[in-house]
């Protein structure tokens, strides 16, 4: 009888990362990447999983290790001595649809923990691919590292990896995909997009350092943040909930199943429409008291980002910028470093109506002040051209 | 004969003690001792004394009568001795190891001559029933320590009264209610403003007071933003609560001006002052408009911290609000003290009695030692060290202090490791654990963080620049282990009395006990 063995997954997105170093702002599309190997840019990505991969060459617990062909895992896993089965697939130059098709074989073999060495583009590919079948965790390689799936360094990933090989068991939580639009960014814009969620194991080594170790977990804040939104919810007003972990609290406190990216909308506790459009919203709330309920999305913050189209500026104008209700917890506040929130509806006056300070829930009886709108915050976005842990 | 002092520095550093921490795995004190064994063995009464008097159990009501014998160890007094002091090397407290890294904390040096006084029949035999005719050497001390407080603070009136920091918070956090309950205005203020690193009392006292609780945000450098503050205050305000300075270590330039703007709202304005070791005799609550202040004398006033109690906070109050302080209060007539009770708009008492009075005794004979120059002097070097504690530890690769960067600090600085958690991925505490092995601790911060990877640092007026100079070449090896070798770092403590403990069941009620009968009665014993 054999012991089944921990099945770890790898795919390496050998382009991530090509964009940054040479300034342009991210690595999506063969033109872009041939531009950017004609500036003489060499890929990160490979030697970013190859040091993560170092971690796990030196343990001895056995392990299963699947991965791609070529330079999407292969070669970085005979690089560090590792024994591994390889997926069919290409070895040469490689697409996000190689990605896709990896990450939705390695669902199907069971794998336990899919590790991937890339940045926003590949964490939007696996998660279209794979959503919340797997726990996966993002080596930070790309120049784009703006959703939430990733370790703090590509060693750190390999240690966690190590870890769970050894028979460590990690509960898992919901983490955000983000995506930017890149010409947008080109031409001096930030459009960032709320594109889904993986699910990452929880761990200290995902901290961005403002998480402490404190017995309060941040799960448990939005529980409570969440139950005191719903309290105090009238009857008879319809609640539009927007997208996020905890404003989905707030429909758990509801009793409710929504969706974790779309837009739900209820009234009396009850769901009226799930994942709904504009239209949709617009028809609901016409004449009736309405409030929106939000949360802070991405590391940057947004409350309201262009890729929100649901919540539009034509949406905030019928409910009113008085009826927006925030909800986010002290942990997430802090994580943001008080920089203060985005707003970018598309429409410029809307934004300025959503101006100033906004009041956010953050527990029973307990709000917080945050800034909202610096328009200098959202024209000269910094764009790291180094992910982070790169100081080697 | 070898130079023995040689081999304490090297390039004018002090080279790190090669410390190690005893180590008994002592058993808790119900596991020792057996039947029968006693410490003391009083003896029998003689025979014409109990023909005289009876049975003085006799006079007990019945009720009050226990039917079984308390469950206490039966042991012997040299056992007790050897059984406390072994604990005794296990800790890090205050009289071992050079305690600057509990920053807020002020852990300054509480005098053992003051112990003594404490513990001196005049003062700790006296009961506080007894006629306040034959206490006056008590009261005077109190009535001394008040007027200390007022002078220093320019505050009216102080109550003595609340056994902790927190406890003198949650008074005035009961003053401000009572005080818009007579205005016929709690109904309409049911807020309470605070800052984002003020001590989490003021916050959690609020809350347990009935309020809800609006905290504002830091602006660039580090103060409560005055933008944040206009838009939060409103009718609906009843007050702020807010310490400064703060625990990053700046002071708020403004500070007026948030009281001036909370007053035309008709709110009050408490200050939290567990941070005044660096403004002794310098600036005063009184003249940033303040309506009520506190001071832990465990902090400041140099008495005991006495892992975790008992404490003592001092509540003051202008002469407007004075009405509302805890009863009694010491009264002088020029001639003699007296305790007055007839406070009819009071909130009550808020501790037993008159409050921690041994703490009391202690922090009047600290001031009174000093006196007003000596506690001026006591500020600045406090302040002093803490900038020459800052200079030293920004020479350390990997560590920031972030905000009024390249400024001066008053009492304390909250650092920041981020820089080396990036580069090595050890965290702050587990810098303080290994730092451990060196013999000393440090404190991160409140939670959850602002700051990332913090570490809150306060030296006081009490350690020498030597003791400085080997807190930081500790933080400078610990921070060169990290970069050179992060796992052994990760790994540490290697000379402490026990390793690396799992956290999981401090979470878990079912798993911890904090008394031996709370113990027993989840081990269903």
């Amino acid at each position: 009888m054999s012991i089944a063995l921990p099945k770890l997954g790898l795919i390496v997105n050998p382009v991530a990362g090509l964009g940054g170093a040479v300034g342009l702002k991210g690595s999506d599309g063969e033109s872009t990447q041939r531009q950017a190997l004609a500036m003489g840019a060499r890929p990160r990505a490979p030697e970013r999983a190859i040091k993560a991969l170092q971690r796990l060459a030196a343990i001895d617990s056995p392990f299963e290790l699947l991965t791609c062909a070529g330079s999407m895992g292969s070669e970085e896993a005979a690089s560090c001595g590792l024994e591994f089965t390889v997926l069919e697939g290409p070895s040469g130059l490689t697409t996000p649809r190689h990605t896709r098709d990896a990450a939705r074989a390695m669902a199907e073999q069971g794998v336990d923990l899919l590790l991937f060495a890339g940045g926003d583009g590949t964490a939007c590919d696996i998660c279209e691919a794979v959503g919340d079948r797997l726990t996966v965790l993002g080596i930070p390689a790309g120049v784009k590292i703006h959703s939430g799936v990733y370790a703090i360094s590509p060693d750190a990933a390999g240690r966690l990896a190590a870890e769970f090989v050894r028979g460590r068991s990690f509960e898992t939580m919901a983490a955000e995909v983000m995506d930017q639009d890149e010409e947008a960014l080109r031409k001096g814009r930030v459009s960032v997009r709320l594109h889904g969620y993986l699910h990452i194991p929880r761990h200290r080594a995902l901290t961005q350092g403002t998480k402490s170790s404190s017995a309060v977990g941040e799960s448990v804040a939005a529980r409570i943040a969440a139950a005191d939104v719903v309290r105090k919810m009238e009857a008879g007003r319809t609640y539009i909930i927007g997208p996020g972990t905890t404003t989905r609290e707030v429909m758990a406190a509801l009793g409710l199943a929504g969706t974790l990216v779309g837009v739900d909308v209820v009234r009396d506790s009850q769901l009226l429409v799930k994942d709904a459009g504009e239209q949709q919203i617009l028809e609901l709330i016409k004449g009736r008291d309405t409030a929106i309920v939000v949360t802070v999305i991405g590391g940057q913050g947004y409350l309201f980002g262009r890729g929100n189209q649901q919540i539009s500026a034509r949406v905030i104008r019928e409910v009113g910028a008085d009826n927006i209700i925030v909800v986010a917890t002290r942990q997430k506040l802090n994580s943001l470093r008080w920089r203060g929130l985005l707003v970018d509806t598309g429409d410029d006056e809307v934004d300025a109506m959503l101006g100033g300070y906004v009041r956010i829930v953050t527990g029973t009886g307990e709000q917080a002040l945050c800034k909202v709108g610096d328009p200098d915050l959202t024209v000269q976005v910094q764009v790291p051209i180094e992910p982070p842990g790169s100081g080697d | 004969m070898r130079d023995i002092t040689r081999e304490r520095f090297k390039d004018g550093k002090p080279i790190l003690r090669r410390y190690h921490q005893a180590r008994w795995d002592e058993p808790i004190i119900f596991e020792l001792g057996s039947p029968g064994e006693r410490g003391i063995l009083p003896p029998p009464v003689e025979s014409d004394i109990r023909a005289a008097a009876g049975d003085v159990l006799d006079t007990l009501p019945q009720g009050m009568r226990r039917r079984q014998p308390p469950a206490l160890p039966e042991i012997s007094q040299p056992q007790v001795l050897r059984h406390y002091d072994r604990l005794s090397q296990e800790t890090l407290g205050a009289d071992f190891n050079i305690d600057v890294g509990q920053g807020t904390c002020t852990m300054k040096y509480s005098p053992k001559v003051n112990e003594d006084i404490a513990r001196s029949a005049g003062a700790a035999s006296i009961h506080p029933y007894q006629d306040d005719e034959t206490v006056q050497g008590l009261l005077e001390i109190m009535y001394g320590l008040e007027q200390i407080l007022k002078e220093v603070s320019g505050m009216d009136r102080f109550s003595l009264q609340p056994g902790a920091g927190s406890a003198a918070i949650y008074a005035a956090t009961s003053i401000i209610r009572k005080y818009h309950e007579l205005r016929g205005e709690s109904e309409q203020r049911k807020e309470i403003i605070t800052t984002s690193f003020s001590h989490p009392s003021d916050a959690a006292c609020a809350k347990t007071a009935g309020y809800d609780i609006i905290t504002l945000p830091p602006d660039k450098d580090g103060y409560p933003d005055f933008e944040a503050f206009k838009a939060a205050l409103s009718e609906r305000t009843a007050g702020i609560q807010m310490t400064n300075p703060e625990d990053t270590g700046v002071f708020n330039p403004n500070i007026a001006d948030f009281v001036d703007l909370a007053h035309e709202r008709g709110a009050l304005c408490f200050y939290d002052q567990a941070n005044a070791n660096g403004i002794l005799g310098i600036t005063r609550a009184r003249e940033a408009g303040f309506d009520l202040c506190h001071f832990n004398l465990h902090k400041t006033f140099s008495t005991p911290h006495g892992c975790g109690g008992p404490a003592a906070g001092a509540l003051g109050v202008t002469e407007e609000l004075a009405e509302f302080l805890p009863a009694p209060v010491v009264m002088f007539d020029g001639e003699k003290y007296r305790l007055d009770h007839d406070r009819p708009n009071s909130i009550g008492k808020v501790r037993a009695f008159h409050g921690t009075i041994g703490s009391v005794v202690r922090a009047y004979a600290w001031a009174m030692s000093l006196g007003a120059d000596g506690m001026k002097t006591a500020a600045e070097i406090a302040v002093l060290n803490n900038n020459y504690l800052l200079k030293k530890v920004l020479e350390i690769p990997g560590v920031t202090a972030p905000y009024a960067t390249g400024k001066h600090r008053i009492e304390q600085v909250r650092y920041s490791w981020e820089d080396l958690t990036k580069k090595t991925g050890v965290h702050s505490e587990e810098l303080g654990v290994r730092a451990a092995d060196f013999g000393v601790h440090y404190w991160t911060s409140h939670h959850p963080f602002v700051v990332p990877e913090p570490m809150t640092l306060e030296p006081t007026e009490s350690y020498t620049k030597a003791e400085l100079d080997e807190y930081v070449e500790i933080l400078r090896q610990v921070a060169k282990e990290a970069h050179a070798s992060p796992d052994f770092v990760k790994d540490a403590p290697y000379n402490c009395p026990i390793h690396q403990v799992d956290h999981e069941p401090l979470d878990d009620p079912e798993q911890w006990a904090v008394t031996w009968r709370a113990y027993r009665k989840k081990l269903k014993v």
